[in-house]
């Protein structure tokens, strides 16, 4: 179709163990949940987004921007896709400060693809007095805001987050979420947010995707 | 005690030289090995991972006799690289140090290998997702991530070429000032009467060197691993 892109334009097949699974969607702008029970392969899904698993087949466009054309022999490598990845296990590098880890990605950004400051990010995520401190020393909720900011940092163009409550107690499961919408209204990033929650995914989403892989003949 | 005389500042700097020079020269070689050991799925890995380990599990005196048979003049190995860039190893340090490094090989790869596998694949997944390519990646992540292991491995190398003896002996020979590093002219020494002292001395010697390396690597490890506790053993 012309005329304006969708945010995600995903149909791939995905090799996991024996079996093969499809799955299909688009989403328009703004935050898009995945939603679906644990083994459904949403992170799997993910992964396929960032460039670190190879679909078998299929295509994968985020605004307009083809990152995986399998016809057309289009496999951008993970460090191309500008995508801001938040792991489920978070993967703060442990032998670097959390000032280092903030600082990863953005250090490989030109100046001007920038487009958050150190600053802004620092203070939408209420991290600035943890900067000398190492990521083994923060609490969950700390080490998911870490998190977020390395992501928002590396100046994505998209926003994966995989279930970024997983790690939160409980008592700061709202902080979290108040942040989450905050990056979805004010950095207007198309989102791609992976949950099992029902409640989480209905005040977050604009659109909901239930992920129910479809088996794909080998 | 008197400072060292002339003959073990021979013996001493001998076995620097050679213990240096082999690990120098293996390091790389030893890395690649584990890296493909660690990463790597290949036909004839089983196989490639036995010779590796072969020095460790045989007698050194088989060894050094291997040695013999694939470095020696007339042998091709040894032709060649006689023929090429002029290098010879029978009865000259370079041969003590080409045994010195065949048996440090196997220690190392292991603890390369090791810490390289230890290292969470998932780290790297997360550096490539913000922005940096496989090179970056391994210079910024795997290879400090790594570090400790490779610095054990370093250790143990250059305490088992320090302490080589048996392939040594059967490949470069006992030639003092050219092969008769610390271990050999300890040997030596013992074959003569009334060389208490002088055993003595040179065991010193040797107690020296290794447990400066410990030291060394000890340092090194901290400064690499920033204080935070990490140890090398």
């Amino acid at each position: 179709m012309e005329g304006a892109a969708m945010s995600f334009d995903i149909a791939i097949t995905l090799q996991r163990g024996d079996t093969r699974l499809a799955y299909t969607f688009s989403a328009g702008p703004g935050l898009t949940a995945l939603f679906g029970p644990s083994g459904a392969g949403k992170t799997s899904l993910l992964d396929a987004v960032a460039g670190l698993v190879r679909p078998v087949d299929g295509h994968i466009t985020v605004s307009g921007t083809p990152l995986f054309d399998r016809q057309q022999r289009i496999n951008l490598k993970p460090e191309k896709r500008r995508c801001g990845y938040v792991f489920q296990d978070l993967r703060l590098f442990p032998h670097r400060s959390v000032r280092d880890n903030l600082l990863y990605g953005w250090k490989r950004v030109a100046a001007d693809g920038r487009w958050l400051s150190i600053d802004v990010a620092l203070d939408l995520l209420g991290i600035g007095h943890l900067l000398d401190r190492m990521p083994a020393t923060l609490s969950g909720g700390e080490a998911q805001r870490v998190a977020i900011g390395r992501a928002l940092l590396s100046a994505p163009r998209f926003l994966l987050m995989d279930e970024p409550l997983a790690s939160v107690d409980a008592d700061r499961r709202e902080e979290i979420l108040r942040l989450i919408e905050r990056i979805r209204d004010e950095l207007r990033l198309p989102i791609l947010y992976v949950s099992h929650d029902r409640a989480e995914v209905e005040r977050l989403a604009q659109q909901i995707i239930p992920v129910e892989p479809i088996q794909a003949s080998a | 005690m008197q400072g060292l005389s002339p003959a073990e500042w021979e013996v001493l700097l001998l076995s620097l030289k050679v213990s240096g020079v082999a690990i120098a020269a293996v390091l790389p070689l030893a890395f690649g090995l584990a890296w493909m050991l660690a990463r790597w799925r290949f036909p004839g890995k089983v196989v490639l991972d036995a010779v590796v380990h072969l020095p460790l599990v045989l007698p050194p005196v088989v060894t050094g006799w291997l040695l013999l048979l694939t470095f020696g003049t007339n042998a091709p190995v040894g032709r060649f690289f006689a023929d090429t860039i002029g290098l010879t190893f029978l009865f000259r340090w370079t041969g003590a140090a080409l045994a010195a490094a065949v048996m440090a090989l196997p220690l190392m790869v292991r603890a390369m290998r090791l810490s390289l596998e230890a290292v969470d694949r998932r780290l790297e997944s997360a550096a490539r997702t913000l922005g940096a390519g496989p090179w970056r990646t391994f210079m910024t992540v795997t290879l400090p991530l790594a570090m400790p292991g490779i610095l054990a491995g370093l250790v143990l190398g250059l305490a088992r070429s320090v302490g080589e003896f048996g392939a040594t002996i059967t490949f470069a020979s006992n030639i003092p000032g050219e092969t008769q590093t610390l271990p050999l002219a300890i040997y030596s020494a013992l074959q003569l009467p009334g060389s208490e002292l002088q055993i003595a001395r040179l065991a010193g010697l040797s107690v020296l060197l290794s447990v400066g390396a410990l030291v060394l690597s000890e340092w090194l490890s901290r400064r690499s691993g920033h204080g935070r506790g990490r140890h090398v053993l």
